[in-house]
């Protein structure tokens, strides 16, 4: 399909950026990796007046370390997160959850910043990051502020991000003592997500310590299975002990009917999935 | 096998890499969409965004100011030049024909119906305009179900009709199947549903229209199936005499019969091309094409098989309802009918009774997919065999073997009335189960239920057989088609002994052109390299029926070689005058005439070429020329048969099925390019597989198609599929020259009730007995609860 017409910017630092889209108000949209955007744009779903594509701008891709938190610029794509070193010594997680998105196409050109300032609960990087409990760092005319994930998906498709603000970065507290899973169900191989979910786990030898679990598309946005996550706190690193506390996995979850599957299902997979990752993370299997 | 004498490798038979492909799969070619002409317009077009309406105003005027436009034209504004979209299969007498006008003049019948069209300089301006169109709609009922618009009071597609029945056409042949019935000690009845898909063809459709400039000709590009059918339907719908139109199918990026098709577009844009006397270009965006290009497939069956307790067949009723959609396209109420014949499949039975009844819903009309009513067909008989199987606790190939026609008795009339001529269903089934493993699988299958395994096995097999190759003209004629089905083919002797084949097949992906050349290049004792293949163009060739139902070897490559064995006797008798010998002093062989005896004495078939465009020294009366062409009219149908066996792990807590391994073995005759057949192959049960785990177009309520971009529609992808294990058995058909049978379809066909009936089978031990298709997950899913819960005595575990 055609979009229809609109501006286009490219901005050389973020505050060129951040500046532009404080003019433009709601009128102008952000242009990372486009994958979600232009789709958007060709369906005719939106109509901005002016793109800012922040594309360009050094500075915002690549990882780093910062003492215990591994740093990820906001435009590093999912193949280079997928391949990073530092992501997965410190983030295998992230690096597991981000190598299911679609196909290397896809995964070239989208970014971290993009899946994340889009909050399409469907994604798989958004649990991941919920999982990993890190800090989204946003940049606005007024300066730098630190957003925890937690709080950064706010409703269907809406994030804590105001209109002239950019994501810049995304600090993710080493989790090299975990055990991490990515379980994904899809209906195709290079599909979205029914339910996805995100695991991470850690033990000391007969036991789980504490588990940490993000599902994907089980509402209108990544949710933390908190039930599950007392549940398995201090349970037996057993198999039944698992398979009893991943029942609780879909407890206070809010998920859609739609083509690929009903809530009801969406449920039930929840359940099966969340064991099937924690007793990977728990390398029970 | 070299030929002895000169050292020469037939042609036919070799894995030839197609010539045509560096081209086609760079995409540095001549797409439609890659054509661009001076002073070229492009159109964007406003679809209906409902279901069912009447259009009570609509106002162009306000795109007219957009910038860039020049021009906006409602149905009615178009509907003065241009008439009816033709439908060509009027299956009965009595079959109601609704008018079909390329642009909707007083109501929309299916959501992505035309209401108008804006032609712009580019096509962004084009499509921005759309969006100033103004349309008033009084929304009228859907008609969604085809069960409900059938009964009483039904809301009606075309109330002027006075029914939402389109025709029933019933065939009964044998022995009256109520009285067979009687005689039987089981019978099974079924209701399966093929759902509705959609074709999905690599390139989307795209029209360029150019009206007359250098020549008194318009010129239409489209990427189509059937340029020779579009271009005398477009003279008939557009009113351009036949003689001023010239269409063209350039490169076509696939079709599955999607493309076997005379669209509204195409009208439009000549009749726009008329109106401002400059080229139109119309391409369709993915998200158009699911609602503008034909659909497939969308059946409801319900089947009746009597049998005797020893599992042999006594008789089978079959009652269908066929979704037409909204209109009649150019072959849709036939190609159920396509289907009829070929329920019974390759067994042997008693009594055959058959009822298809045609009905209309306001969704996007159906057509030809791939397959084409062969693939329900086969469906319906061989998930009734795995039944059968079921029911009288026999092996699934077992219960085939007690009723498939037997390799001694061909040519043998099916109860369907068809001649099959040639075959061996056995050992093609032998071939198959040694390679699939069959027995160490199925005791494999065993354990997993044993142990209460929750990843359970399922084993599928499908046996088929199709008529195609169409066709006989005269059976066309007694099934009321609107055309023949010969095929014509030329060969030009250029005077530098180069090769040029005509052909009037319109290969979309097929590898005509290597085929062909394979073909010509045998027959004329010249290099492969040396022949080139020309199609596609009605100025080139005038004469073809174009690519469709697995007919372009059996009827056009047979055409090829037909001519090209016109052109050796044409040559012949240059030859001798040449060599001052007699005719039948002359041996061909290897491209060269030589004298019997005096093997000295030769000419090649290339100096004969040239001999003949100097024309210095022929015989008395001789015309000039070796050139020659033949139209070829199919004796008989084509019947490919083989065996497929599929398994499957099913995981009975998630629902998802996981293809383990898949095993074909093909019987297509003769094989002219053993590569070309099994990129056929793969691609079909890619297809078939898709239908029975993936696809479907999805309507809501209102009649909107909801599944309707990619993100919802599952095309199956490479990593979705097994690693295939193909083979082939060749018994060839006696009713061709070249032994071939057709392959186009073949993989499509056998694979969906191959697949599953493995899922069946997965989960009969648990009380499933049918998965409606796609098996999706969830539904998957929820036959296993459903079962559980209608069997609670057996736990929960
Ligand atoms: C065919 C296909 C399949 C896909 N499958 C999956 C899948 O299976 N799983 C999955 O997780 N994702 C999938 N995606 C989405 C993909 O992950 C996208 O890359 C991602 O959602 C968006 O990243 P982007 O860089 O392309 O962002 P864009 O499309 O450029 O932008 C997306 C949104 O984020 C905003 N935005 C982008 N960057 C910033 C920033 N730095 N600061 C503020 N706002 C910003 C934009 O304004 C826009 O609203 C798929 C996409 C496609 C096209």
């Amino acid at each position: 399909m055609i979009p229809a017409s609109f501006e286009y910017a490219r901005p050389r630092t973020v505050e060129e950026a951040v500046g532009q889209l404080a003019l433009a108000g709601e009128e102008a949209k952000v242009l990372a990796g486009g994958q979600s955007l232009l789709p958007i744009l060709r369906m005719r779903l939106a109509f901005p007046e002016l793109l800012v594509d922040v594309g360009r701008i050094p500075g915002l891709r690549g990882v780093r370390t910062d003492g215990d938190t591994l740093v990820i610029g906001a435009l590093t794509s999912h193949h280079d997160v997928v391949h990073d070193p530092l992501v997965r010594r410190h983030a295998g997680l992230l690096a597991a959850a981000t190598a299911t998105v679609a196909d290397p196409a896809v995964r070239h050109r989208g970014t971290i910043g993009g899946s994340l300032a889009h909050a399409d609960p469907a994604g798989d990087v958004p649990a991941a990051v919920l999982a990993l409990d890190a800090e989204l760092v946003v940049q606005g005319p007024d300066g730098r502020r630190s957003v925890p994930a937690r709080e950064f998906f706010t409703d269907y498709l809406q994030t804590a991000l105001r209109p002239d603000e950019l994501l810049v970065e995304v600090r993710v507290p080493k989790a090299d003592a975990w055990g991490f899973h990515y379980e994904k169900f899809q209906l195709s191989a290079q599909a979205w997500a029914v339910v996805g979910v995100a695991a991470l786990v850690r033990r000391d030898d007969g036991r789980i310590v504490e588990s940490r679990v993000g599902l994907s598309n089980m509402g209108p946005t990544p949710v933390r299975a908190t039930a599950c996550e007392e549940a398995l706190a201090g349970a037996d690193a057993a198999p039944d002990a698992v398979a009893s506390a991943a029942d609780s996995a879909a407890e206070g979850t809010r998920p859609a009917s739609d083509l690929s599957a009903s809530a009801e299902y969406r449920e039930h997979l929840a359940r099966v999935l969340t064991r099937r990752a924690v007793l990977a993370a728990a390398d029970l299997t | 096998m070299t030929d002895q004498l000169t050292g020469r490798e037939p042609e036919v038979g070799r894995a030839r890499v197609r010539k045509e492909d560096a081209r086609l799969v760079t995409g540095r070619t001549n797409w439609t969409d890659n054509i661009t002409v001076p002073g070229l317009l492009h159109i964007a077009i406003l679809r209906s965004p409902m279901a069912h309406a009447r259009i009570e105003r609509i106002d162009v005027t306000p795109a007219l100011e957009r910038p860039g436009v020049v021009a906006a034209y409602t149905g009615r504004d178009l509907a003065e030049g241009l008439g009816s979209l033709p439908c060509a299969w009027p299956v009965t007498e009595d079959i109601v024909l609704p008018e079909h006008p390329p642009v909707a003049v007083d109501e929309v019948r299916h959501t992505g119906d035309p209401v108008a069209v804006v032609v712009a300089r580019d096509r962004y301006a084009a499509a921005d305009a759309l969006e100033a169109i103004d349309v008033d709609y009084e929304p009228l009922p859907p008609v969604l179900n085809m069960e409900a618009a059938l009964a009483e009071g039904s809301p009606l597609v075309h109330a002027d009709k006075g029914t939402n029945r389109c025709y029933t056409w019933p065939l009964a042949t044998g022995e009256d199947y109520a009285t067979v019935r009687e005689r039987a000690d089981v019978v099974l009845r079924r209701r399966f549903v093929q759902q509705r898909l959609i074709p999905n063809a690599m390139e989307p459709r795209a029209v360029v229209a150019v009206p007359p400039d250098t020549s008194d000709q318009y010129t239409l590009y489209s990427a189509t199936q059937i340029p020779h059918i579009v271009r005398v339907m477009m003279a008939v719908v557009t009113g351009i005499p036949e003689h001023r139109l010239r269409v063209v199918a350039p490169d076509v990026g696939g079709g599955f019969g999607s493309k076997l098709q005379v669209y509204g577009e195409e009208a439009i844009g000549l009749a726009v091309a008329r109106k401002l006397g400059r080229p139109v270009k119309w391409t369709e965006s993915r998200s158009e094409g699911y609602l503008a290009t034909h659909h497939g497939r969308d059946q409801i069956q319900d089947l009746e098989l009597a049998a005797t307790r020893d599992g042999r067949l006594l008789g089978l009723k079959v009652d269908l309802l066929a979704d037409m959609g909204a209109y009649l396209m150019i072959v849709t109420p036939g190609v159920p009918l396509l289907g009829a014949f070929m329920f019974p499949g390759i067994y042997k039975m008693d009594a055959y009774d058959f009822t298809c009844t045609g009905v209309f819903t306001t969704k996007t009309p159906t057509d030809a997919y791939r397959g084409a009513g062969r693939p329900e067909a086969t469906f319906a008989i061989e998930r009734m065999m795995d039944e059968l199987a079921a029911e009288l606790g026999m092996d699934s190939v077992e219960v085939r073997r007690r009723n498939w026609i037997g390799h001694d008795e061909f040519p043998y009339t099916t109860i369907g009335g068809l001649t099959y001529d040639s075959g061996n269903y056995e050992s093609a089934t032998d071939k198959a189960l040694a390679l699939f493993g069959y027995d160490d699988l199925r005791s494999e299958q065993r354990k997993r239920e044993e142990r209460g395994d929750p990843v359970r096995l399922g084993i599928g097999v499908s046996t088929y057989t199709e008529m195609c190759g169409l066709a006989p003209s005269r059976i066309l004629r007694d099934l009321r088609y609107g055309a023949g089905g010969w095929e014509a083919a030329s060969i030009r002797m250029l005077p530098t002994g180069k090769v040029e084949v005509l052909t009037g097949t319109s290969p979309h992906g097929q590898g005509h052109v290597t085929s062909w050349s394979q073909i010509a290049a045998d027959v004329l004792g010249v290099p492969f390299e040396d022949v080139e293949v020309l199609h596609g163009d009605t100025r080139t060739v005038p004469q073809g029926m174009d690519t469709y139902g697995s007919r372009s070897l059996v009827v056009g490559g047979v055409a090829v070689h037909r001519a090209a064995r016109k052109v050796v006797d044409k040559a012949r008798k240059v030859a001798a005058h040449l060599l001052e010998a007699s005719e039948d002093d002359l041996d061909f062989a290897d491209g060269v005439f030589s004298v019997k005896g005096s093997p000295d004495a030769h000419k090649t078939i290339q100096e004969v070429a040239f001999a003949t465009f100097t024309s210095h020294d022929l015989p008395d009366g001789l015309e000039p020329t070796i050139n020659a062409e033949h139209v070829e009219d199919p004796e008989a149908f084509s019947y490919p048969h083989g065996t497929h066996l599929c398994a499957v792990e099913v995981d009975t807590e998630t629902g998802r099925v996981r293809i383990r391994s898949y095993v074909c073995v093909d019987d297509v005759g003769k094989v002219v390019n053993p590569m070309i057949v099994e990129g056929q192959v793969h691609g079909g049960l890619a297809q078939g597989i898709a239908q029975a785990l993936f696809e479907e177009a999805v309507y809501d309520e209102e009649g909107n198609l909801v599944s309707g971009t990619m993100a919802d529609y599952l095309v199956p992808c490479a990593a979705d599929l097994p690693d295939f294990l193909t083979d082939r058995t060749e018994t060839p058909a006696t009713t061709n020259p070249l032994g071939v049978k057709g392959v186009g379809e073949a993989g499509t066909i056998a694979s969906t009730p191959a697949v599953v009936n493995a899922v069946v089978d997965a989960l009969r031990p648990l009380g499933v007995t049918d998965v409606r298709m796609p098996c999706t997950p969830e539904r998957i899913w929820r036959a296993l609860r459903d079962a559980r819960s209608a069997r609670p005595e057996e736990g929960s575990s």
